[in-house]
């Protein structure tokens, strides 16, 4: 596969500040890439770069081979045949939504032009709108404009700032998973830039996470959420909780509800203090299982519930059940481990002691392997035999 | 550039991880397992695109060539000008300064009341006559200064109208009673607020109008009154709007001429004047310039003061329509004389007496000569308000483009023109002018044999360039106050569709902003149809506009032969009002469509 965007240890500052330090990825053409992370973490800046808004400090960005940023030199964005979807949409208030969607199309003839806004129209499923002003529109279809637009002229790459920030939040996955289709549909390279990793994952093929400027772990959503690199990446994908663990040999940890193993190295001493990533649906509810814990808190999300559960040495997990199984506060319940990924982290203090300084050792390095065709650890014991 | 630069620090922590008891803090720095990349250092003025550099040289060129003038009476500084300027300052220069003062001070009271009240009023409360006043509060803008003294003078005097009439009811007769002398300072403060209010009242209103009601509504579900909406969320928002409005106020006030000098009052302007023409010291002249160019550079300062936080965008998706605050009874007839006061007093008034004069009066003054002197005005002005405009443009944008500090400072030097008295421009552009004349007139006879003569002091280019140095301010700050409503994403979302900057500008920018294109074009047209002092000595012989011949007949106490070519100073001035005040309506109509 042909690489559509090279992004090669990008450096992007503001005066003395580093916004942007040292990022590398490879985006090849037809694929959607996502830029994840918490606002102010410099995934908005790095897309500005990529479109040649700002120009880097460091490193090179690549468009379809041709090399369009290096620290000496910044082709202007009107150069890079980019499309932009913006956070605020950007429409153009004095032009009909097909004069907006034929903005980029100016080279062309009247013809081509009609034609190719009537293709676009119609993919979003706004031809009927075609004669409407942007501000005549929901939001929704604006966006959906904002798109055709940035679509229309063919761009070698489509970037996507915060899409669906302004939308409401029970729209936006299925806006995302519109989006797709439609990129999908027309074979465009993306990629998106979002702090909401629902969106993240019903859109992106790949997805970075981004942390005070560096790019924590490259992976697909499901690779991201069982697998993180690091903690920052473990605490910002899902929820979850970390369980004081001690390392009994290379592949496998003790903790308190028995011992758990990955089916590959972790690296850690044995012996030494290790702290095991739980996932609410790692708990499962069991009461045939001899181990027990008291219900905390209850959360109902339609058809689960989430639990907040206090073990007996005092630590809480959370815990996914099924919506007909329904614990009172201070129950007590039956509960097993069933983890498919084991996530260690290595724990310098007592757990009591919180918080950690967080230094991780074991990283992933940025590829681009779909994680979740290669099972890293499908091992478990964790009393699954009684 | 304009995204939010927040570093990494305190973020939300949308995924929840907590390790016993203990919940674990969204922070956890992890910055020492990566490249710890060694200080980098952007050069922040070739950020964005700055391989074509012709666009800010040109920026700074333009504001240089504009600044030219100012930098020849300021060189004048160092000139020693000897016993004249010691007795200046002996006699009359506290007088200069006192008299400044207090007339600024006066029409910043007067303008801020009549503007700001008549703003709110008619963009936010409803009563009946709302409607006419909302245009009609423009119509004194068509009214110049010194033109609404002569009336005044004409109305008011022991022989006027008025006088008169009192003199009938009561049977006194001259010296038995007291009646305020209009020909004074509090006199030229009341006739200045009079018809430079509309500044502070346009811009103000525009502010009001663009406010997003969600803003004004959130204050009021906060438990604000109206009236606390108004103080606290309302006129905040507006201030760089009413201070915009003020400063250009205030320097026209600090400008004027005419009507000082017709009123007697010792002001900067006059003062310059006469030490120029009368003493015959330009250096004096210039120093006296040099003075009141640090009034009004304080003024710059404070008004620059007052904007640094003013980059307001839209935040409301869509703007809705005003519902506005229902007034009824009493509160409804203050309303209705608060705003019916200014338009009275700075346009029906006035404008009656001009047309009485030149009715009843003045029946052989319209003729052949006067077709020639309007067709003169209205066509240099149409004709430099243009190029006023085309000019703010290319600084605006420029600004837009390249916020550099050189060109920030060469836009802000471009627009500091306005404040400078038309008299000290026009002595500073006449020195230059003849300078160049004079060398291009002996070049040509040393070389050639022939002479040139004058080639730029007394044309109508030296003119033209005058008013730009004197109005471009006008037509800048409308322009910019314009571009800055529109967000940084539509100039990325044009960039990302293959357009240059100059094509975002013509195809987008351009037609987003024609309202406000047209507001500055119009404020320009007006100012330069009114323009007297430099007009005055710079026109080129025998050119005559229609101030110069009203202030001459003026002058020459033939008030009432001066009536028609200022009463069509004014009616020139009433059609751009009112094409301004309707453009200004149908927008409004647009947006809550």
């Amino acid at each position: 596969m042909p690489s559509q965007l090279e992004v090669c240890e990008v450096s992007v500052a503001y005066g003395d500040t580093t916004i942007v330090h040292d990022v590398s990825f490879v985006l090849t053409a037809g694929s959607i890439g996502c830029l994840l992370g918490p606002s102010g973490c410099g995934k908005t800046t790095l897309l500005r770069a990529i479109a040649g808004f700002e120009p880097v400090a460091r490193g090179e960005v690549r468009l379809h081979g041709r090399l369009v940023s290096e620290p000496t030199n910044t082709v202007p964005p009107e150069l890079r045949q980019i499309g932009m979807v913006f956070q605020d949409f950007a429409l153009f208030p004095h032009l009909s939504v097909a004069n907006n969607v034929g903005f980029g199309l100016r080279r062309r003839s009247r013809a081509d032009r009609r034609k190719r806004v009537d293709e676009l129209l119609d993919l979003v499923g706004l031809r009927d709108a075609a004669r409407q002003f942007p501000h005549e529109l929901s939001g929704g279809m604006q966006q959906r404009v904002a798109l055709a637009r940035a679509m229309a002229p063919r761009p070698e790459i489509l970037l996507l700032d915060e899409p669906f920030s302004s939308m409401d939040a029970e729209l936006r996955e299925q806006l995302a998973r519109e989006v797709r289709d439609v990129l999908k549909r027309e074979g465009v390279t993306a990629i998106l830039v979002t702090h909401d990793q629902l969106e993240a994952f019903a859109m992106a093929d790949l997805i970075g996470v981004l942390g005070h400027g560096e790019v924590h772990q490259w992976g697909t959503g499901f690779s991201l959420y069982h697998e993180p690199a690091d903690r920052f990446v473990a605490d910002f994908i899902g929820q979850g909780v970390l369980l004081p663990a001690t390392v009994h040999d290379e592949i496998r940890v003790k903790t308190e509800l028995g011992r758990i193993a990955g089916n590959h190295p972790h690296g850690l001493e044995p012996g030494s203090a290790a702290e095991v990533l739980i996932r609410p649906d790692d708990m499962l509810y069991d009461e045939s299982s001899p181990r027990k814990a008291v219900v905390v808190e209850r959360a109902f999300r339609g058809a689960e519930f989430l639990y907040t559960l206090r073990l007996t040495s005092g630590t809480e997990v959370l815990c996914l059940v099924p919506s007909h199984y329904r614990h009172a506060i201070g129950d007590e319940i039956g509960v097993r481990l069933q983890a498919d990924h084991l996530v260690v982290f290595p724990r310098d203090r007592a757990p009591t002691e919180l918080p950690f300084d967080g230094s991780s050792t074991r990283r992933n390095e940025p590829d681009q392997v779909d994680a979740a065709d290669v099972p890293l650890a499908d091992v478990y014991e964790a009393d699954a035999r009684r | 550039m304009l995204v939010a630069r927040c570093r990494c620090g305190s973020w939300f922590n949308t995924g929840s991880i907590t390790t016993g008891p203990v919940p674990l803090p969204g922070t956890a720095p992890l910055n020492e397992t990566a490249n710890a990349a060694a200080p980098l250092t952007g050069d922040a003025l070739s950020r964005g695109a700055s391989r074509r550099a012709w666009w800010p040289a040109g920026v700074i060129g333009i504001a240089l060539l504009l600044a030219l003038p100012v930098l020849v009476v300021v060189g004048f500084v160092f000139v020693p000008a000897g016993d004249v300027w010691r007795h200046l300052a002996e006699t009359v220069l506290a007088d200069y300064v006192s008299n400044s003062l207090l007339l600024m001070l006066g029409v910043a009271a007067g303008t801020l009341i009549g503007g700001v009240g008549t703003a709110w009023l008619t963009s936010m409360c409803r009563f009946p006559g709302r409607a006419l006043f909302e245009w009609a509060l423009l119509l004194p803008m068509a009214m110049p200064a010194y033109i609404i003294a002569y009336t005044y003078t004409g109305m008011l005097d022991f022989a006027g109208p008025i006088q008169t009439t009192l003199r009938d009811w009561t049977g006194w007769g001259y010296g038995d009673y007291w009646f305020p002398e209009i020909r004074s300072l509090p006199g030229a403060a009341v006739m200045l607020s009079l018809v430079l209010y509309p500044y502070v009242y346009l811009l103000t209103r525009a502010a009001f109008l663009s406010q997003s009601l969600c803003v004004l509504d959130v204050s009021r579900t906060l438990g604000n009154g109206p009236w606390r909406t108004f103080y606290s969320v309302a006129l905040p928002l507006a201030r760089p709007a009413i201070v915009a409005g003020l400063s250009l106020a205030l320097m026209e006030t600090l400008a004027d001429y005419g009507t000082v000098q017709y009123f007697g009052v010792s002001t900067f302007t006059t003062g310059i004047f006469r030490t120029w023409f009368g003493l015959g010291n330009p250096a004096a002249a210039a120093q006296l310039s040099a003075l009141l160019l640090t009034f009004v550079f304080v003024l710059i300062l404070l008004e620059r003061w007052s904007r640094r936080h003013a980059r307001y965008h839209h935040t409301s998706q869509r703007e809705q329509s005003i519902r506005g605050l229902h007034l009824r009874g009493w509160r409804a007839a203050l309303a209705f004389t608060f705003c019916l006061l200014p338009l009275l007093l700075g346009f029906v008034l006035p404008a009656g007496q001009l047309g009485w004069w030149s009715l009843t009066v003045a029946e052989t003054r319209w003729d052949g000569e006067f077709v020639i002197l309007a067709l003169n005005s209205l066509g240099l002005a149409a004709g430099a308000a243009l190029l006023a405009l085309l000019l703010a443009l290319l600084l605006g944008y420029g600004r837009r483009l390249y916020p550099s500090r050189s060109v920030k400072s060469a836009v802000r030097l471009a627009g500091l023109g306005y404040a400078v008295p038309g008299t000290v421009i026009a002595v500073g552009v006449l020195i230059p002018f003849a300078w160049i004349d004079n060398s291009i007139d002996a070049w040509m006879r040393a070389s050639l044999g022939f002479s040139t003569g004058l080639l730029l002091s007394g044309t109508l280019t030296a003119l033209v360039f005058a008013y730009m140095v004197r109005f471009l301010a006008v037509s800048l700050q409308t322009v910019e106050s314009g571009l800055g409503k529109i967000r940084p994403s539509m100039d990325e979302a044009g960039r990302s569709m293959g357009y240059r900057p100059s094509q975002v500008l013509w195809r987008i920018h351009m037609p987003m902003l024609r309202g406000t294109l047209l507001t500055a074009l119009l404020l320009v047209f007006v100012d330069i149809l009114k323009e007297l002092p430099a007009t005055l000595i710079l026109r080129p012989f025998n050119f005559n506009t229609l101030a110069v011949r009203a202030y001459e007949l003026a002058a020459d106490e033939r008030l009432a032969d001066s009536g028609p070519a200022a009463l069509t100073i004014v009616a020139a001035g009433l059609l751009p009002v009112i094409l301004l005040s309707r453009s200004i309506t149908r927008s409004r109509h647009a947006q809550s469509a």
